[in-house]
């Protein structure tokens, strides 16, 4: 006799795997069959990805809605450069140690953040960037204001030449991304997503229920800040120097990963995927008005978060009720004759 | 001549469904009485009636006029005022402060802050307190003062004897009728049926969002009423 | 180092601390709302008077006459337009909205009047001082913290003596009977919004004055004012006072040691406070 089961594909969301792999199978191909420019400009995409999928995680399912979180990317960053700049570790150990750094980190930050609710959280966080930014100005052995850059003989660590350097960065990007995505979208399906989603919904309630609200949002925001580390080292390891405005910019590493986590749908895990599809579209095709599109981008969030506030993905979902990760379970229902029965 | 007078009302907490159908009349210086359990609708019935929950616009028929539309400080002006349940007196406002709240949308009429204090004495004596510092029979009086302030032609009475010593509530169900004296039509909440039935003339039975039974107070079989109130 | 002189000097940066403060806890007093573009409402009050000034050569604080009600209609378009709308959606609404607008008038500035830094010239005042004993103490930042004190009285006749503030007390403490009394909730907070623009105007100009601005410039003046109302207290006015004197004071302290670390300092001092008493010194509200 069959028994009830808990299912969590749908047909949608397995027709978009088996085309999700083969995007990313000619992805991984790209360095054979694209240019510099374009592994670029996919490497970015990644990367903003990857940021945005985090801050998603945070804001959107945890409520922890951060402004604070360049302060990782920075931390990241100069904890790279100065483990390879000035301690001489190589390179790759050295990518692999800052995000661990950052989380670190993120835990003494973290009792003084959470004493804060809601708005005053993101401002206190935002705080501790600039805490963070100012106190990287003013250490000499981090380059003070100037900052640090990569030495040739580092970049040699990765490749003999360009073309090597390239590709190989390009692949470590796409990896991180995968990964950085991987850990998150696990999260969301493990029990611990359910708490987030249960504390998402109502707090109190899932208090009342056994869960740990506190330790949950402390865990996730640690691994969060981890994540982030990890990418801003990639990040600044791609752009080979790094100083205090460009490692804890909010306009680089916040603002825009808020609007497209906002704006492609916040607290969906593929929201985050339209939004930044969504920001770079339209940063390339106002490439030539300046911070137009900074305005629009404003101006579309807003409307965003008035009239739909799901975003655009949430209405897509809503409306057409597909879900192309799930999260989520449902309860398969063995067949019986009588209902009443049960 | 009718007052308020309500057509099929029926009210949403977004998709659940709280008063079905409610048809109620009253007309100007009665006194009408809503009893039933917890839980039957009586509050939803009141906020709906004072505008606090969106219904279509003649579902709720004030002076002859669709009113069901109306934001809740839109009605105050027309002249409906409330009581709320649970007094909800504003804590950072003193006593006098809450009375003079009261008449925000300056109603003209012959309440005025002067009268009030006539009818309750003891309020002048804590008007400067903060008003959650009162005894409950106290801040019962500055709610009902509060709402008079907006000389309402109709008010409307939640729960007034809740949490009340009984000889608290038989002061101000005393002060009910010199308010009643003045013309003033009341509408009146209540979970303590003869406190509710001896006050007014007609009543009205709700059960689970329901009318469950109306008839006039006089003369009625009480027992039929606990029938109708349980809904056997 | 001088503690005397670093003290009153740190304790008068308080009054344009207070100020840049006042705006924020209006709106978070009785709207519940955090204006994340209060910082930049701030400096675009200083464009909005220098574009005055350029037009009818009246000095900067002349210019109020005009910038004030300029902001104030602002402000009440501001919320009775698209904040009243985010009031009821939770956390993240105002949130976002208020992130948005501060983005557009960053960038929006930036687009009109370029990334130059900007200073608003009043005259001989800005280097005025007097003497007290062996001390010197600038005219400017006395009267600042003079004018700190003139808005901070302003607003409590407001509050406790007056029928409006009066409602602005009742709907913080309970909007939905308060619009069960007639009160009408949505002009209301518009017209709060308006009052504290009027102190966002004064603190813009003002502060100006003395320090070089530019697009940017909005939101280290929201973190000052947000760090100011924290130390002092949350619903607390005059507690916002203290808690910029104590801001203005840690900066001095930090600018003494080294110039480049007066802001830092704040922060510190902030953060310290933050985790030692996270409500602040003299916290009135409830949340």
């Amino acid at each position: 006799m069959e028994t009830d089961r808990v299912e969590r594909g749908t047909w949608a969301s397995r027709i978009f795997a088996v085309a999700a792999v083969v995007m990313l199978a000619a992805l991984v191909a790209l360095p054979w069959w694209g240019d510099a420019g374009e592994m670029r400009l996919i490497a970015e995409m990644a990367y903003y990805l990857a940021l945005a999928q985090l801050w998603n995680l945070l804001a959107g399912y945890a409520g922890l809605v951060s402004v604070g979180q360049q302060a990782y990317v920075g931390l990241g960053g100069y904890a790279f450069f100065y483990l390879t700049r000035v301690l001489n570790i190589d390179v790759y150990i050295a990518l692999l140690l800052a995000g661990p750094f950052a989380g670190l980190v993120s835990i003494p930050v973290s009792f003084a953040v959470f004493r804060l609710r809601g708005a005053y959280f993101a401002i206190g966080t935002w705080v501790v960037s600039e805490v963070f930014a100012l106190s990287a100005g003013l250490i000499a052995v981090l380059g003070a204001g100037s900052g640090l850059s990569l030495t040739p003989a580092i970049m040699r660590e990765i490749a003999p030449d360009r073309a090597g350097r390239d590709t190989i960065l390009y692949l470590m990007t796409l990896a991180v991304a995968v990964v950085v995505f991987g850990i998150v979208y696990l999260l969301l399906r493990s029990r611990h997503g359910l708490a987030l989603t249960a504390i998402r919904d109502s707090e109190p309630a899932s208090a009342s229920l056994g869960v740990n609200t506190f330790r949950t949002k402390f865990i996730i925001y640690i691994v969060t800040a981890a994540c982030t580390g990890l990418v801003g080292g990639l990040i600044f390891l791609q752009k080979l120097r790094i100083s205090p405005e460009a490692g804890f910019s909010i306009n680089d590493w916040t603002v825009v990963v808020i609007f497209m986590v906002v704006i492609g749908g916040i607290g969906t895990i593929e929201g985050p995927f339209i939004g930044m599809l969504v920001f770079i579209v339209l940063r390339e095709l106002l490439a030539d008005y300046g911070a137009y599109y900074l305005i629009l981008m404003g101006a579309i969030a807003i409307v965003v978060m008035l009239k739909a506030p799901s975003g655009i993905w949430g209405w897509v979902s809503h409306r057409f009720n597909i879900e192309l990760f799930p999260v989520g379970r449902r309860l398969s229902l063995a067949p019986s004759e009588d209902l009443a029965k049960r | 001549m009718t007052l308020l007078q309500t057509q099929n009302l029926s009210a949403f907490y977004g998709d659940f469904q709280a008063l079905f159908d409610i048809n109620v009349t009253v007309d100007e210086g009665e006194t009408v009485a809503v009893i039933g359990a917890n839980g039957a609708g009586k509050t939803t019935f009141l906020r709906a009636v004072a505008g606090a929950l969106g219904t279509a616009p003649d579902m709720v028929m004030f002076e002859g006029r669709p009113i069901g539309h109306h934001t809740a400080h839109d009605i105050v002006r027309l002249g409906i005022a409330m009581a709320p349940e649970g007094r909800r007196l504003f804590p950072s406002l003193s006593v006098e402060e809450n009375l003079l709240l009261g008449g925000y949308s300056k109603r003209p009429g012959p309440w005025n802050i002067k009268r009030v204090y006539e009818l309750f004495p003891r309020l002048r004596e804590l008007r400067h307190l903060p008003a959650t510092d009162l005894s409950g029979g106290q801040q019962q009086m500055t709610t009902v003062g509060r709402a008079l302030m907006s000389n309402p032609r109709l008010l409307l009475c939640d729960e007034l004897s809740l949490g009340l010593a009984p000889v608290v509530i038989r002061d101000i169900y005393g002060c009910l009728e010199k308010i009643t004296a003045e013309g003033t039509t009341v509408v009146l909440v209540e979970q303590d049926i003869n406190r509710a039935l001896d006050a007014s003339a007609r009543f009205y039975c709700f059960q689970e969002g329901r009318l469950a039974l109306t008839a006039p107070t006089k003369g009625f079989d009480r027992a039929a009423i606990g029938a109708a109130y349980f809904g056997m | 180092m001088d503690w005397l002189n670093t003290f009153i000097q740190g304790s008068l940066l308080g009054g344009i601390y207070a100020l840049f403060a006042i705006g924020l806890s209006l709106s978070f007093g009785i709207m519940r709302l955090v204006n994340i573009a209060h910082g930049d409402l701030i400096v675009l009050s200083a464009y909005v008077a220098m574009v005055v000034g350029q037009g009818t050569g009246l000095d900067p604080i002349s210019c109020l006459i005009i910038v004030v009600p300029v902001m104030f209609a602002l402000g009440y378009a501001l919320q009775r337009g698209l904040l009243n709308q985010t009031l009821t959606g939770g956390l993240l609404p105002p949130l976002l909205v208020t992130f948005g607008i501060s983005i557009i008038i960053q960038n929006g500035l930036l687009q009109g009047f370029g990334a130059y830094t900007q200073r608003l010239q009043q005259g001989a005042i800005e280097t005025a001082s007097l003497q007290f004993g062996g001390i010197s103490v600038g005219v400017y930042p006395l009267l600042v913290f003079g004018v700190a004190l003139l808005a901070l009285g302003s607003l409590q006749l407001l509050f406790y003596r007056t029928g409006l503030g009066r409602a602005f007390r009742a709907v913080s403490d309970d909007a939905d009977t308060a619009e069960l009394m007639g009160v009408d909730n949505r002009k209301l907070y518009a017209v709060a919004l308006g009052i504290a623009m009027i102190f966002t105007a004064i603190a813009g100009v003002l502060f100006a004055i003395r320090t070089n601005f530019d697009p940017a410039a909005g939101p280290i003046r929201l973190i000052l004012a947000f760090e100011a109302v924290i130390i002092g207290g949350l619903g607390s006015m005059w507690g916002t006072l203290i808690g910029g004197m104590i801001l203005g004071i840690a900066q001095s302290v930090g600018a003494a040691l080294s110039p480049t670390w007066q802001i830092l300092a704040g922060h510190i001092a902030f953060l310290i406070i933050l985790i030692v008493r996270p409500s602040g010194l003299f916290p009135r509200t409830r949340d």
